[in-house]
């Protein structure tokens, strides 16, 4: 039937989508010296999918995402430490972690306005942030926690010094999760979803469980930001305070705000976009490097995403 | 004339009031709603139309009553257990999925229907009764010509259909329609009335309408609301000749004349 090509169709992959991605896997051969920034960028493309899932499809809004990506890298680190090295299995108990946590704060973001979730969201990321500050004996507090050291991947593929196996690793995990998160937005539970975000009231009015599929959802996105912290945690060997701090869910948002909302590749485009830019300004102008990502996002969002990338369009007629 | 006069009691509420701070916005409202029913609920601006539907869907919670739905009170579930149940309602406002095409918006809405919302691993639209169904209800609305259009754009008229065919793609028994008609132009009435016509017969339909002329012609029995009390409730024929109402209601030319 007709409308079954056409709405299968939106959810397929298109020619351009696996050749994007072999290229991203070739990277750290084409550019070796450039590891280390691959796997930053892949690391925040999967944080920037995890708040696109709830910010994007769902309309949640979060000041707070970095709570679940700290306790996601704090998890990994001590796992390595005190458990044991396994970079796969450490990675799975930061997600289950930080999933158990998102699952416990989708109580806090069930009712209410989008200023209160802000508010909240923010709340918990800075609570646990401090707690990560007081806990010293077990987080380091304030120096962080250092001396981790992870085992071979897969028992058989050493961290390098360059970044190699871990920028493939990141970027493993990242197109595990994106395929995961594609599947799961363009299937019937992803298009409840949407239709959450476009009219709650309505949502409910078909029989949607509304608050069933914010829990879940928040949950879903809390183990997918716990893995980009465990990723960032295993790959750097360290785990800090700074995983916890504002800036964290700060940026991530921007990212999304430059890369696209809704979209999942816009969390991928805007940490390549943001963590370049962060590179060069900051290479250019290491002390006022943030002046000239301020300006561009104030440009980027009076001239709108469209608009700027068409140049052309620019000095034509006003429509 | 009253063919449902003696099927049985589908939705029911008992002794209904709901008060917010010092205003009772329903009072004391009993209202039978029976299989198959084409009820229709009428009353001047005020009336407390909206927020007796509001309460009846749990969108809000009663002060006082009960609510039975097939016998069983319903009176404090939440809205969707009340859809699962059968009872459906559409919108004076239309609440529309403003991103999604018709077409995405009535897969959406089927699959949540035939208990596959919560599936996630296959995409929208994968199941064949689900396509099927979309594309009869598609027909059935007149909206197949812009199915792939998103709903934002959609003309008023469209829009209003879509709104229609939502509540229709839960596959309501209970069909509460509030002021389907409202603010539809001239040109795309007749499509809309002949949707509502066409409701399948063994839903039963609590309408709520300033348009007297659809109201007469769709109506079998209805209920009159005057400041949240029930004035009074009979066949159209007994509504027509009732002084009371006239007085209240008919008798208001501005109110008939709108339509």
């Amino acid at each position: 039937m007709k409308t079954n090509v056409e709405l299968m169709h939106a959810g397929r992959w298109r020619v351009w989508e696996p050749l994007l991605w072999l290229v991203a896997f070739a990277l750290p051969l084409l550019m070796p010296s450039h590891a280390l920034i691959i796997n930053e960028v892949a690391i925040v493309a999967l944080f920037a999918v995890s708040l696109d899932l709830v910010l994007g499809y769902t309309g949640i809004v979060s000041l707070g995402h970095a709570a679940f990506f700290g306790m996601g890298a704090y998890v990994a680190a001590l796992f390595a430490k005190l458990v044991m090295p396994d970079p796969v299995v450490g990675l799975l108990a930061g997600i289950a972690v930080a999933s158990v946590l998102g699952a416990v704060c989708s109580l806090t973001i069930l009712r209410g306005t989008d200023l209160t979730r802000l508010m909240v969201t923010l709340g918990v990321a800075l609570i646990l942030l401090e707690l990560a500050n007081k806990l010293d004996w077990l987080t380091g507090g304030a120096d962080g926690l250092q001396g981790v050291t992870m085992g071979p991947l897969l028992g058989r593929f050493e961290f390098d010094l360059y970044g190699r196996t871990a920028a493939w690793y990141s970027m493993t995990v990242l197109l595990v999760f994106f395929v995961l998160a594609r599947r799961l937005v363009f299937s019937p539970f992803g298009a409840t979803l949407k239709a959450i975000r476009d009219n709650r009231l309505r949502a409910m009015a078909i029989g949607i469980p509304v608050s069933a599929r914010l829990s879940v959802i928040y949950t879903i996105a809390a183990g997918v930001a716990g893995a980009a912290g465990a990723l960032l945690a295993q790959t750097s060997g360290f785990a800090s305070l700074d995983v916890f701090e504002f800036h964290r869910s700060a940026d991530v948002m921007l990212i999304l705000v430059v890369g696209g909302v809704g979209w999942l590749y816009g969390g991928v485009a805007g940490a390549i976009v943001f963590k370049l830019m962060q590179d060069w300004l900051s290479s250019i102008t290491p002390q006022y490097w943030t002046f000239w990502i301020g300006l561009f996002l104030v440009v980027l969002v009076m001239v709108g995403r469209e608009r700027l990338l068409r140049p052309w369009t620019w000095f034509g007629k006003k429509s | 004339m009253n063919t449902t006069a003696n099927q049985a009691v589908v939705l029911s509420a008992h002794g209904l009031i709901k008060r917010f701070g010092g205003i009772t916005a329903t009072n004391n409202v009993t209202l039978d709603l029976r299989q198959g029913a084409r009820h229709a609920l009428i009353g001047p601006n005020g009336a407390g139309k909206t927020t007796l539907i509001n309460l009846l869907t749990g969108v809000l919670e009663p002060t006082e009553g009960r609510i039975t739905l097939d016998g069983q009170d319903i009176t404090r579930l939440a809205p969707h257990q009340r859809v699962r149940r059968g009872m459906v309602r559409t919108f004076q406002i239309n609440q529309l999925f403003d991103s999604f095409t018709p077409l995405e918006t009535l897969a959406m809405v089927v699959s949540q229907q035939q208990g596959l919302g919560g599936k996630w691993w296959q995409p929208l639209g994968a199941r064949k009764a689900v396509t099927e169904r979309c594309g009869r209800l598609l027909e059935q609305f007149h909206l197949t010509s812009v199915m792939h259009q998103q709903t934002k754009v959609l003309a008023y008229g469209k829009r209003r259909l879509l709104e229609i065919a939502i509540a229709l793609a839960c596959e309501p028994r209970v069909l509460l329609l509030d002021e389907p008609v409202a603010g539809v132009p001239a040109g795309e009435r007749e499509e809309l009335l002949q949707t509502v016509a066409a409701l399948p017969a063994d839903v039963s339909v609590l309408l709520i309408e300033h348009d007297m002329d659809l109201v007469f012609s769709f109506a079998t029995r209805m209920t009159v609301l005057v400041n949240g009390t029930v004035l009074t409730e009979g066949d159209p024929d007994e509504i027509a000749n009732d002084p009371r109402v006239k007085a209240v209601y008919l008798g208001h030319g501005e109110e008939t004349a709108h339509v």
